[in-house]
């Protein structure tokens, strides 16, 4: 018992805990993305691939409620090692100059706290409606709920589309150095293979961003538009 | 040469303490930096005021006494340098100098730059060592140990455990000296036995001292002057992670 | 007085096993009912108080720097002798010792050097153990050099860092028995003084240089492995803080100081740079296999090196000692150094200091070749100086940077106190009148890990000082009284003078008095003029802060204080020893050649100084040097 008290209160165990969190993370947000491409193939598509999500009944709960438990942990460590790290340095420097630290990995905190009020909206926003309740009443000829059109009218709304634009840049920063962190944490750091993680680290943290920046601005530049029969309320 | 020098200056660890700016001239580009500190107090003495207390000792970059943060840098500008190896011809004339204690909780100041670091013996009375005995010990080259591995050992057990990581660590973090030894006898047969009894008490002792946590900036690494590698930190992060899955009882001494 | 070294008879060979059975053992379970005080926390302090809490003594030790890690044994580069003979080129117990007491120019006990060497494979062995990294061959086995001019590759090394990994394996081994509760360790304290009751050394009392507090402690034995005293010449390879007050207070008490005139200078460091300077740096007399030595055939010669035509440049170790050359060995190549400076010939911004150039090898090996072989040295030499030696000539002059003499001790390396023991440099023992190159590692780790744990058993068990005492002994009380009036007399300087100002002069007397080539006259000008300084200090230092707080000129103003006294010392036991022999070299006794010319018939003995009073001559005893089994010789390097 002891020994697992040890374990849980041990600073390399919040590490390890902000690795795996965040890995799971980074795989949902792959797979989101993936999702969310589908934006190009057309209403139908999008529509389809919604309603299979939905069609997943307890199993997507379960799924929501793993990567909510996913996120509170990542933030609660993230907190508990902020208060811990700010404790650790009482009397700040009159003076401070970085040498190796990159501009990415000392906003963590920050570009984190931005991700978790966007993540926050975003979930207001297309998930439960709260901000746009019109959103719910949005049905496509199949009289499925038509997540396309929702989408498309999301981001027509200049102000929202810069906001997820902005979210996006954010996100890939912070991944920029999560993803190579995590390898560290986890004991991977070689010099044979360090090249190739801090490229992988650059290219997911990149193809995220494209992936999801490609639809706001798609839509707001008319590659993605609106289906015919749409109306807005 | 003629500086401006801001100097944090605190009577005792109880005190609060604040940069006084003092200025000194003739100094020669000749001078190490701790000598032109030498200077400064030599002057201070005459003008019955108190000299700045620094440690320093050996003044060769080995004992690990010297710790001075330069200008936001500890052990200033010049990599894979101590402070007592650094010359004043890396500066120039009117120049403005912070010169700072190593700031973090577990170092508490003691006087002006000089620090408590006795949190590091703690850690290493923790697990940093094999516990062999004296004599009764198989010859020598009994074990033969690859050269690459001796190196490796080498590189880490190069530490002269100054705190140069955990000042410049944004976060206070100790994790780059733990690493060290914890790498240094990881690469050893003679460390085997111990192995995970050492990572787990060692980083628990770490904890306690109330550093942070390692955030993986590489700041550390970057200062050190014995320039030991964030690899060791890969190397303890893995060690820790096996040594509690598989070390089911609590931990002795 | 009386000096008794207890050598134990027998054959050489077989003295330490037999003395060893000899001695009176204490049974592990009341080890604990006995304590001892050890000062100093570099080789051997570490490795004695870890190896006594080991056996299961209570130990208190202390250390004046903010760690144990961090006493001068850790500025050692060159590596550690043993007698593996792992290279198979005919090394022995017999060779190193024997090597041994002839680098030491037969002014050591053969006794003490045979055991030396004995133990020296144990050492190596218990270093490995630790987790020591020395260095490998590719096959995983450990890899030897040839060190100091011997014939054969006896040395461990650990990069250029061996000095720094021993005293980590110490450190850990210490560290290990302080978490197990078995050592006491006192950080940032510095012994003021011992404490005597009943005429056994049963305590010290030390000051927290962090709170001022002057406080006692009191075992059934101290040890004192505080190092040597070369910062009495200011300029040295010593750290700042290295000091002699410790083996002074002891002397004071009544512990003989046996040959202090016996200092080594190393011929290679880089030159003092001016009146700022703090300490000297050394580097690797290996430079000297390829580096050719000149100065300037004329006197105040101001050109660039490079511009200075063959003709004009006087290779003057190579003229004089053709046959060894630039490889003389280190005290005449020290002296040479020395004499073509005080011509005026020297170069640098002060004048002391010669070329030692690589253009000739590096148009004869190429750049690649010197940089493989010397990089790190000619990367230290630039980050110190500024200048590359790669374009030109490095400049080099000697430096102090050993002390072969310390408190007389016997085999059990107890000194003329009983009780009071002594290791490391701070005794006399092992190294006569000159230490080989890579043999200060091995003393101190000997007399740590395999000699002070025996003797100390005798000594205790053979009653010790007798009865227990506490640190409310009226004698604990006195010597703390006297150590606060003391440092109250040290904060009331108020003179007009630094303290770091008066150390640096009494290092100028030192250096040109007392320094590599000495000789009656200039002595007694030391004798002269020592006691004047020590006066200006009493009269004219200052020193700032107060007494309880960390105060750095305090703790340095305390040293000086014991320097300025122990310097004189130094000097009489030069004046007595009308001999040149190792460090020591009396410029009246030589040969023709310049070479040291030893006086076995009057001076094969060990000089060991008994206190009088401050300012008094000592009194002198002979401890006379039997030499049963080594021939004695003169060398020669024409």
């Amino acid at each position: 018992m002891a020994a697992l008290v040890r374990f849980l209160t041990s600073s390399i165990l919040s590490k390890i805990v902000m690795a795996a969190t965040g890995l799971v993370l980074v795989l949902f947000l792959l797979g989101h993305m993936a999702g969310n491409l589908q934006m190009y193939l057309g209403q139908d598509a999008m529509n389809t691939y919604a309603e299979t999500l939905q069609g997943l009944g307890g199993l997507l709960w379960v799924i929501r409620a793993a990567l909510f438990i996913m996120l509170v942990l990542h933030v609660i460590t993230s907190i508990k090692l902020k208060w811990e790290n700010y404790n650790a340095r009482p009397e700040q420097y009159a003076m401070r100059k970085y040498v190796r630290a990159s501009l990415s990995s000392r906003t963590m905190i920050w570009t984190g706290i931005m991700i978790f009020l966007f993540v926050t909206y975003h979930l207001l926003h297309f998930t439960i409606h709260a901000t746009n309740p019109a959103y719910g009443g949005l049905y496509d000829a199949m009289g499925r709920h038509d997540v396309y059109s929702m989408v498309v009218l999301g981001y027509s709304n200049v102000l929202i589309s810069l906001v997820y634009i902005a979210a996006m840049i954010l996100l890939a920063f912070h991944l920029f150095h999560a993803i190579e962190s995590m390898f560290q944490t986890l004991g991977v750091n070689h010099e044979k293979y360090n090249p190739f993680i801090h490229g992988l680290s650059l290219t997911v943290a990149s193809i995220i961003m494209v992936g999801f920046l490609s639809i706001p601005i798609g839509v707001l530049f008319g590659w993605i538009e609106l289906p015919a029969g749409v109306i807005i309320l | 040469m003629k500086l401006k020098l801001h100097i944090w200056r605190q009577k005792s660890t109880q005190d609060k303490g604040k940069m006084v700016t003092y200025e000194v001239d003739g100094i020669i580009e000749d001078m190490s930096f701790l000598e032109m500190l030498d200077v400064l107090n030599e002057k201070l003495i005459l003008n019955e005021e108190e000299p700045v207390a620094f440690d320093h000792d050996c003044r060769e970059g080995i004992c690990g006494a010297c710790s001075l943060t330069i200008n936001g840098i500890p052990h200033g500008p010049e990599k894979e340098t101590t402070i007592c190896q650094l010359h004043m011809r890396h500066f120039k004339d009117g120049d403005e100098i912070y010169v700072e204690p190593f700031r973090a909780r577990a170092f508490p100041v003691l006087r002006d730059l000089v620090t408590d670091r006795t949190a590091f013996d703690r850690i290493m009375q923790a697990g940093g060592f094999v516990s062999a005995n004296t004599g009764g010990i198989p010859d020598a080259n009994a074990i033969p140990i690859s050269k690459k591995d001796a190196d490796l050992a080498m590189d880490n057990a190069a530490c002269i455990g100054c705190g140069a990581c955990v000042a410049a660590c944004k976060n206070a973090s100790a994790m780059l000296f733990v690493s060290a030894k914890v790498a240094q006898y990881a690469y050893l047969p003679q460390g085997q036995t111990e192995r995970k009894r050492r990572v787990l008490n060692m980083v628990a002792q770490m904890d306690r001292e109330g550093f942070g946590n390692c955030t993986n900036y590489y700041e550390c690494e970057a200062v050190c002057p014995k320039g030991i590698s964030v690899a060791s930190i890969a190397l303890m992060n893995r060690d820790f992670l096996r040594a509690s899955l598989s070390e089911e009882k609590a931990l002795d001494r | 007085m009386t000096l008794d070294s207890k050598i134990p008879s027998g054959p050489l060979a077989e003295k330490w096993d037999r003395h060893r059975f000899d001695m009176k053992l204490i049974n592990p379970a009341n080890k604990r009912k006995y304590s001892v005080i050890v000062v100093g926390t570099g080789l051997a302090g570490a490795s004695a108080a870890a190896t006594m809490a080991e056996l299961g003594y209570n130990v208190t030790a202390l250390c004046y720097n903010d760690s144990a890690r961090r006493a001068h044994s850790i500025a050692a580069q060159g590596g550690i002798n043993a007698a593996k003979n792992y290279q198979n080129d005919g090394d022995s117990i017999w060779r190193l010792f024997y090597d041994t007491v002839k680098g030491g120019d037969y002014r050591s006990r053969e006794a003490n050097v045979y055991r030396l060497a004995q133990v020296s494979n144990n050492i190596i062995d218990q270093c490995v153990a630790q987790g020591v990294p020395f260095a490998r061959e590719y096959g995983g086995y450990l890899d030897n050099r040839s060190f100091g001019g011997a014939q054969v590759s006896r040395t461990f090394y650990a990069r250029g860092q061996t000095g720094q990994q021993l005293l980590l394996g110490a450190y850990s081994a210490l560290m290990r028995q302080v978490g197990l509760g078995k050592v006491d360790l006192y950080t940032r304290h510095e012994m003021m003084d011992v404490v005597l009751v009943d005429g056994h050394a049963r305590g010290i009392v030390a000051r927290d240089m962090v709170t001022g507090k002057v406080q006692s402690f009191a075992a059934d034995a101290v040890i004192l492995a505080t190092g040597g005293y070369s910062n009495v010449y200011f300029l040295s390879t010593n750290a700042i803080a290295c000091n002699v007050t410790a083996a002074y207070r002891a002397y004071k008490k009544g512990a003989a100081f046996a040959n202090p005139a016996f200092v080594q200078i190393h011929p290679t460091c880089i030159p003092v740079s001016g009146e700022h300077q703090s300490k000297l740096t050394l580097m690797s007399e290996s430079l000297r296999n390829d580096g050719r030595i000149w100065v300037p055939k004329k006197k105040g010669e101001t050109r660039n090196p490079n511009d200075i035509p063959e003709d004009e440049r006087d290779y003057y170790l190579e003229r004089k000692y053709p046959s060894f050359g630039n490889l003389s060995p280190r005290d005449i190549s020290s002296r040479s150094a020395k004499e073509v400076c005080d011509e005026g010939r020297g170069v640098g911004p002060t004048g002391y200091g010669v070329y030692l150039d690589f253009r000739d090898a590096i148009n004869r090996l190429g750049r690649d070749v010197i940089e493989a072989r010397y990089g790190n040295l000619f990367q230290m030499y630039e980050r110190i100086t500024g200048e590359d030696p790669y374009q030109v000539p490095m400049r080099i002059y000697p430096a102090l940077h050993y002390t072969m003499g310390g408190l007389w001790v016997d085999y059990n390396l107890m000194s003329t106190i009983p009780g009071l023991h002594v290791l490391g440099e701070a005794n006399f023992s092992d190294h006569g009148a000159n230490r080989l190159g890579a043999s200060a590692l091995m003393q101190g780790l000997a007399d740590g890990y395999f000699v002070i744990p025996y003797t100390i058993g005798d000594y205790l068990a053979k009653s010790g000082g007798g009865e227990k005492v506490t640190t409310d002994h009226p004698e604990f009380k006195k010597a703390e009284e006297d150590v606060r009036a003391r440092i109250g007399k040290l904060l009331d300087l108020n003179g007009s003078r630094t303290v770091v100002s008066i150390h640096r002069e009494l290092g100028h007397i030192m250096w040109n008095y007392v320094g590599m080539a000495r000789n009656e006259e200039g002595l007694k000008k030391a004798l002269e003029q020592i006691p004047k300084l020590r006066e200006e200090f009493w009269e004219n230092a200052k020193v700032v802060g107060d007494g309880e707080s960390v105060n750095q000129a305090l703790e340095r103003a305390g040293r000086v204080a014991d320097f300025l006294e122990f310097a004189e010392l130094l000097v009489y036991d030069a004046l007595n020893r009308e001999e040149s022999c190792g460090g020591h070299f009396r410029e009246e006794y030589q040969t023709e050649d310049g070479e040291a010319l030893r006086n076995d018939e009057d001076y094969a003995y060990v000089a060991a100084w008994e206190f009088t009073g401050v300012g008094e001559k000592p009194i002198l005893h002979k401890e006379p040097l039997e030499f049963e089994n080594v021939k004695l010789q003169t060398r020669s390097y024409k």
